[in-house]
């Protein structure tokens, strides 16, 4: 982070005059530019008018309670399905990358002790679990999140399988692609860890489910705990992608409105605001949280600055993981 | 599966054009990620308050909103995006220069969003160099734009090169939401409609949409693996 600083010296009297003239000079040119080709539209569309922001802001207006009421609705339909979404992902993802490291494990394994016919069928076994599992991950870390969700939507009814509500087939849509994503930051973090920590496992006896569970499974999360908040800003975010299967959350909730008080732009300005508002927090906790496990102690030796890169990729994190 | 059979043409119609909006947005969210990149390490405070206002902004709100707004916002503004209509190049994009104006705000709306991304990828890519270099950089008296022109950017994209691979990756996913904003015909929006519209089966077409959609990531995906390997052996 100290690069900013080392690529130039630091300006002089006469570079930080130029800075400033040259700076209120463009923000001059900005602020014209801005008038003639924002505002003047607006204004000419009457989006300035406080009939079309009287709902949101003026307290006195008859539909401000109700408007806010149902902002509040939308968010909270948003938060229970980003909620829901979350906790369902970290428990599945932690299965899917316990069973992936386990598998990798497996399939190495000549189950010696075991009569032949036993050993090779259980070879078999772990090497195609281990493909299926891997299949599955490239499936669903290579999809839109929005076929996803759309698919279960539309898919699932046609196999005979109702959900009843819409909330399900989003979570459930969410919930596959995220697992994928947790269980390949879970992954990479417990094989970022040094190769010490599973052979003094093994040397104590420890079984492979143990190493996992306690020495490996603990210290992953504590290295990627940074990543895995940004990956509650995406779930977040994505949980925006409900309004396509019609979920009355805050974006539906916002058309709906529009169609009666025709404020559009005015409302999402308001709803791209808050979200930005919620997400900013989530993204300094994941700030935050890096820097204290920077400082704490008990990680000093750990390769803690590989835990910054993947997840904070927006509505679909990338197949960059592994 | 004969729905995918039937409908061949169709999801093969929708997939190159697909594949044309994440190549046009592709360049556009490179250049404005670059852009603002410098921005937010150039010598110029308000420069890097643009920058990082900018990246936090597009990165904590919902790629839908973006779209919301390019497909109303810039009407609002009397735009039709028709600065997009670049002669000769929408020879090869036909679609650039036809009168719907929702492919260009696709394309605006993915590069602005796209673009916050690439910023941070280069960023950590400009991170990645060690800080000796820079200050040696200084030392022999090379000017800020030298510094980076001959000493930083050509070892930082090597270090961003995995990161900005994996942006690209979600921008061709987040190309999906484009069908659902006006976009007639690319991958997501033709199946759907022949879903919806058309009637076909659900399942076999989704099928079709998805690995159409697994045709693009899952290959780069594959190559970035490598390259991250190859990398990580040779550090």
């Amino acid at each position: 982070m100290s690069q900013p600083t080392t690529l130039y010296d630091a300006p002089g009297p006469r570079a930080r005059l130029i800075t400033i003239i040259s700076s209120i000079a463009v923000g001059v040119l900005v602020l014209v530019g801005a008038y003639f080709f924002v505002y003047k539209p607006l204004d000419a569309r009457g989006e300035f008018e406080m009939e079309k922001w009287a709902a949101l802001i003026d307290p006195s207006e008859d539909d401000f309670a109700l408007l806010w009421a149902r902002i509040w609705d939308g968010f909270q339909a948003t938060l229970i399905a980003a909620a829901m979404a979350v906790v369902a992902s970290l428990v599945c993802g932690t299965l899917l990358a316990v069973a992936r490291i386990w598998l990798r494990r497996a399939s190495h394994r000549r189950w010696v002790g075991f009569p032949a016919p036993v050993a090779i069928l259980l070879r078999v076994i772990m090497v195609a679990l281990d493909w299926l599992s891997r299949i599955f991950v490239e499936v669903f870390r290579g999809l839109p999140v929005v076929i996803t969700i759309v698919f279960v939507w539309l898919g699932l009814p046609s196999l005979g399988v109702e959900l009843g509500d819409l909330l399900w087939y989003l979570v459930l849509g969410l919930v596959l692609y995220n697992t994928v994503v947790i269980a390949e930051i879970l992954r990479s973090g417990m094989e970022g860890l040094p190769a010490g920590q599973r052979e003094a496992a093994d040397a104590i006896g420890l079984s492979d489910g143990q190493t996992i569970r306690m020495i490996l499974l603990p210290q992953a999360f504590r290295i990627m705990l940074p990543a895995l908040i940004s990956q509650l800003v995406v779930v977040l975010k994505d949980t925006s992608l409900g309004f396509i299967i019609g979920y009355e959350e805050i974006l539906r909730v916002t058309t709906q409105v529009v169609q009666i008080l025709d404020n559009q732009i005015q409302m999402y300005i308001v709803v791209g605001t808050i979200y930005i508002l919620i997400n900013y927090g989530l993204s300094k906790l994941a700030g935050y949280v890096q820097r204290r496990l920077a400082r704490g102690s008990k990680t000093k030796n750990l390769p803690v600055e590989t835990a910054a890169p993947p997840a904070a990729i927006g509505a679909g994190t990338g197949g960059g993981l592994a | 599966m004969g729905a995918v059979i039937d409908n061949f043409d169709v999801l093969a119609g929708g997939f190159w054009l697909t594949l044309q909006l994440v190549f046009l947005a592709a360049i556009g969210a490179l250049v404005i990620g670059t852009v603002i990149a410098v921005f937010r390490i150039s010598p110029v405070p308000p420069l890097r308050a643009v920058g990082t206002a900018y990246v936090t902004v597009f990165r904590n709100v919902p790629l839908t909103i973006v779209f919301f707004f390019s497909a109303f916002g810039l009407p609002a503004l009397g735009s039709n995006a028709s600065f997009l209509r670049i002669p000769g190049l929408d020879q090869i994009f036909t679609r650039l220069g036809i009168d719907l104006p929702y492919f260009r705000f696709a394309i605006i709306a993915l590069s602005l969003y796209t673009g916050a991304f690439v910023c941070e990828a280069l960023r950590s890519g400009i991170n990645a160099v060690p800080a000796g270099q820079a200050e040696a950089a200084r030392a022999i008296g090379l000017t800020f734009t030298q510094n980076l022109r001959f000493v930083v950017l050509p070892q930082a994209w090597k270090a961003a090169i995995v990161p900005l691979g994996s942006v690209i990756i979600a921008m061709i996913k987040n190309s999906a939401l484009a069908g659902f904003f006006g976009v007639v015909g690319d991958l997501s929006n033709s199946g759907y409609e022949r879903i919806t519209v058309g009637g076909e089966p659900a399942i076999p077409l989704m099928i079709g949409i998805s690995v159409g959609f697994l045709i693009m990531t899952v290959p780069l995906g594959v190559l970035l693996d490598r390259i991250e390997k190859r990398r990580a052996v040779a550090r």
